[in-house]
């Protein structure tokens, strides 16, 4: 609107976008800064987030070379070194089979992180997909679709996860193996379950950019509907997506560890950081290292990937602050 | 509020229920074998109460019948019988049941009076190094697992300390003043992990919506109005800020029933949570099935309270 | 000698922000005495607002600050004020109506409420006291059925009507000066007229004050005994309205009349006359350019006036141009 002063004056300290500025700097050259490096600086500006992407990098990098390193077998089991805490030999303890707790960790590591990146792209994906579809669409096919997304954001999580793995636990195991069997059904059911923030996000987006100006444009230059979203529409979305994104990440991180916890993940033999926990809880009292290395494997991971989503929201979602 | 609006609710969350219904017995439909393999095998049941069993699972008729058998069964809290504990599924969850919303209904309470004032706090105050202590803890809170809080607390307080017992008790023995004491003790542990895991998100989500309400032109005309700094946080912010929160509280629920499954297994409190995993070690499925259910619909129940509680805090909604 | 309400001098609120520090106000002086009009126009950014809201201190002080000059209110400077003796003045002695009558009303209170809880603050009434004088007020914006809708929310309530009761609320405690910024540019053109009407009956009731910020020409030159002209964060020119579209010092204040669509003249003359704009756009407020702000978008601009600000200088009685011309 012409002449529309700001409505509200009051900019948070750390934004640039704060509208005194935008309407005082207006002849101040901003092209040299492209949106990409604009969201990088804003999140380099986020202390915790940086060095919570070291952290985290640490330990991604120890997950994926560590065992290649530390080449101390995962299963050695040797009764006479059971349950003894941090040594030289072994870093980390031992558990109460005398196996080495660093060595568990790392391979561990591997199935935990695979799992929590496998669920955030099918949450991811199908979100997307959903969203794109919703918004687009309109009409009652989006009327159905946000029901649906209300639907299965009222099915508890847990629950249902401990019932399909419940009912179909068998029947996977020997089709892809035990370990193929229940990764699919984890990664399936945990992304099947966190795709609908996504699918609001994206179509949230899609019905505010819908009747823009440049949308107008486009479909009268012929663009298809597909094009149109991919080419103008989500690149937009992008920004809200990435970030619900990486929570998703940490929270199938979690959800896979709950899983093992409760003795009802992966196969006994599979050292996930949960499964590590489930078998030292028994024993802390006596060897509380065993737990508290395996429970801060999972904390500081989680905990590093919560910090760099804040970071990636105050980046590329500088206004809202959630 | 008006009438209308209650009835409109209560209207939606109906279809839900049977969109869930459709969606649990359809996984359990799906679900290769047969998940009552335990009736044949399992000598306890009398085989009079397997057929009835067979029967009401209809585990011979075309989908539609059994589903539209089960879901009458089932809203009937017809549950079946439990294989492993040998009486009727409704008066296990029942017997349990209590347990569970009282320890939920507590921790949600303390969640709630831990993340209101802070949250508000640190909104009205954001970037200070109240607000970013604030943030940090919250952020600790939500990425400590409830299952490693609930370790480390049984750790402290339990092993080091022996201040607080380590297993939850249903069967206290003592009375009056004392009961409640012993009651206090063994519930302040798995109370205080899920609604301390609770409380720490909703802290930013407290922070969040009173930095979005703030910034607001209604806030500025509040304070134009020479009414005080005190009165426009609390008669203006807060009143404004809490109709985001209730929806946020409402769609946590479901996370909170699966941090209780979590926090009942650590400490041993016997609610549905700790019964649902048992059942499921124990492979028995009516147990299974109906505690799911029953969790499903008490969700959309919540749900439907909180969408009645934020009409009434937002008129412009009841009048749509 | 007139009575001076407010006399603003030297104001400066600066803001400070990721890319520097902009300079909002960067000295301005403003007079308003008892009962009279006093406009203030400029394109948008050139510190109206801002100049409105530090009056009432209602500017979020983590980014801005008052970096000097003082606000003095019948005498006394509102700068060093602490908030608790600001709240006396606000609604009572000053009080200030927005430009968004949508999101000005708070919108899960009834508007009787509202208008209530000014009159609860500042005069001690009573629950059901308050409310009848509520209901006055409204009646008194001429808002049909007064007792009825004094129980509805803003959500049930048009623009307009959203626009009355903001003024019924910002009146209801008699204050001596009204700030209104920008009160209609958010309407549509037939409810303006009804609400500046308004606006110049309760000032005749009450011998009110008004502080009118707008950045319509026609509107000041209807409502406006005297007109500050506002650019770039400073006072640019100051005369009694006549003057000032009888006579415009300023290059500035020249462009803005001249850019007022005006249907007469197109139809009179045998070809169309164009819309004049001025062109080019604001500078830069966190590194103002040294000498004068509208240097670069001014015909007559010389060296001079790039090397150094201008002072203001009376040209006439009462007329205040910051030129070199």
């Amino acid at each position: 609107m012409a002449g529309s002063t700001p409505v509200s004056l009051t900019a948070e300290p750390q934004t640039s976008g704060a509208a005194v500025v935008a309407s005082g700097a207006a002849a101040r050259p901003k092209a040299r800064f492209s949106p990409a490096r604009e969201a990088l600086r804003r999140f380099r500006r986020h202390r915790l987030a940086m060095v919570s992407s070291v952290v985290l990098s640490v330990i991604v990098v120890a997950v994926l070379l560590g065992p290649l390193v530390w080449r101390v077998p995962i299963n050695e089991i040797d009764f006479a070194a059971k349950l003894e805490g941090p040594s030289w030999a072994h870093p980390f303890g031992t558990d109460d089979l005398g196996q080495d707790v660093l060595a568990r960790l790392l391979y561990g590591g591997r199935v935990s992180l695979a799992v929590g990146l496998c669920a955030m792209l099918v949450a991811a994906v199908v979100g997307v997909f959903v969203g794109a579809i919703a918004g687009m669409s309109r009409g009652a096919v989006d009327a159905f679709l946000m029901w649906l997304a209300d639907l299965f954001l009222s099915l508890p999580a847990l629950p249902l996860l401990l019932l399909i793995i419940y009912l179909f636990r068998e029947s996977l195991k020997s089709v892809l193996g035990p370990e193929g069997g229940v990764f699919v059904m984890i990664v399936a059911v945990i992304g099947g379950l966190r795709w609908m923030q996504v699918a609001r996000l994206v179509r949230a987006q899609i019905l505010s950019i819908r009747e823009k100006e440049f949308i107008e444009a486009a479909r009268a230059l012929g663009a298809s509907p597909l094009r149109q979203v991919v080419r103008h529409i989500l690149p937009n979305a992008l920004g809200p997506v990435i970030v619900a994104a990486t929570i998703d990440v940490a929270a199938a991180i979690i959800a896979e560890s709950t899983l093992s916890f409760l003795g009802l993940g992966f196969p006994p033999d599979i050292p996930t950081w949960g499964r590590v926990l489930f078998d030292a809880k028994d024993t802390i009292d006596i060897a509380p290292h065993w737990a508290l290395f395996a429970g801060a494997a999972i904390f500081l991971t989680v905990l590093t990937i919560n910090f760099i989503g804040d970071g990636l929201r105050d980046a590329l979602d500088p206004r809202r602050v959630l | 509020m008006s009438r209308q609006y209650v009835l409109r609710r209560i209207l939606i969350a109906i279809p839900s229920i049977f969109g869930i219904s459709v969606v649990l017995f359809s996984v359990l439909a799906l679900a290769p074998g047969d998940p009552f393999s335990e009736l044949a095998a399992n000598p306890a049941i009398p085989p009079e109460v397997a057929a009835a069993l067979r029967a009401k699972f209809g585990l011979d008729d075309p989908v539609w019948t059994r589903y539209w058998h089960w879901l009458v069964a089932m809203l009937q809290g017809d549950w079946g019988f439990s294989f492993a504990s040998r009486i009727n599924v409704d008066t296990l969850i029942m017997q349990r049941l209590p347990t569970t919303l009282i320890v939920i209904g507590a921790a949600q309470l303390l969640a709630i009076a831990v993340a209101l004032p802070v949250g508000v706090l640190a909104g009205t105050r954001p970037y200070s190094i109240f607000d970013q202590i604030a943030n940090t803890l919250a952020f600790i809170g939500f990425s400590l697992p409830t299952f490693f809080t609930g370790l480390l607390l049984i750790l402290v307080f339990s092993v080091q300390l022996d201040w607080l017992p380590m297993v939850y008790r249903a069967d206290l023995g003592a009375t009056g003043g004392q009961w409640w004491w012993e009651q206090f003790k063994q519930s302040i542990m798995p109370v205080a992990v899920l609604g301390l895991f609770q409380g720490a998100s909703l802290v930013r989500y407290v922070r969040s919506a009173v930095l979005d309400v703030v910034r607001l032109d209604y806030i500025t005309t509040a304070r134009s109005k020479g009414i005080g700094e005190r009165a426009v946080v609390i008669k203006h912010v807060v009143r404004t800020a809490l109709i985001p929160v209730v929806t946020l509280i409402a769609l946590q629920l479901p996370v909170v029933f699966g941090g209780a499954i979590v926090t009942e297994q650590i400490f041993r409190v016997p609610g549905i949570g700790s019964l649902l995993i048992s059942a499921m070690l124990a492979n028995d499925t009516p147990v299974v099935m109906a505690i799911t259910f029953v969790i499903s619909c008490l969700v959309v129940i919540f749900n439907l309270f909180a969408d009645i509680i934020y009409g009434w805090l937002d008129p412009r909604i009841s009048y749509r | 000698m007139a009575d001076t309400l407010l006399d603003i001098r030297g104001l400066k609120t600066w803001f400070k922000t990721d890319d520097g520090l902009v300079r909002a106000v960067d000295g301005v002086d403003l007079r308003i005495d008892r009962g009279e009009t006093v406009g203030v126009v400029g394109e948008s950014g050139c510190g109206k607002t801002v100049t409105a809201r530090s009056v009432l201190k209602l500017i979020d002080m983590p980014p801005g600050r008052f970096e000097g000059g003082q606000i003095l209110w019948q005498g006394r400077d509102l700068i060093p004020l602490p908030n608790e003796d600001m709240d006396k003045i606000r609604a009572r002695e000053i009080a200030i109506i927005f430009q968004e009558p949508m999101t000005s009303l708070n919108p899960v209170y009834t508007v009787g409420d509202q208008i209530a809880e000014v009159l609860r603050q500042h005069q001690n009434l009573g629950r059901k006291q308050a409310i009848d004088g509520a209901i006055e007020m409204l009646r008194l914006v001429n808002i049909p059925n007064p007792a009825k809708r004094a129980h509805d929310y803003p959500h049930q309530f048009s623009g307009g009507m959203r626009q009355r009761v903001m003024i019924a609320m910002a009146m209801s405690c008699r204050p001596k000066l009204l700030i209104a910024d920008e009160p209609t540019t958010a309407l549509d053109v037939t409810i303006q007229a009804q609400i500046l009407e308004l606006m110049q009956e309760m000032k005749q009731r009450l011998g009110m004050a008004i502080m009118l910020i707008t950045h319509a020409m026609g509107v000041v030159a209807e409502t406006c005994q005297r007109v500050v002209v506002m650019y770039a964060g400073k006072v640019v020119e100051e005369a009694p309205v006549e003057a000032l579209f009888g006579n415009p010092r300023h290059p500035y204040t020249q462009g803005l009349i001249r850019s007022i669509p005006r249907v007469d003249r197109a139809a009179g003359a045998d070809h169309k006359q164009r819309l004049e704009a001025i062109p080019g756009t604001v500078p830069s407020l966190l590194e103002p350019p040294p000498g004068c702000r509208f240097a670069a978008r001014c015909k007559y601009a010389m060296d001079v006036c790039r090397q150094a600000m201008p002072p203001l200088k009376e040209v006439a009685p009462g007329h205040f141009v910051r030129c070199v011309l």
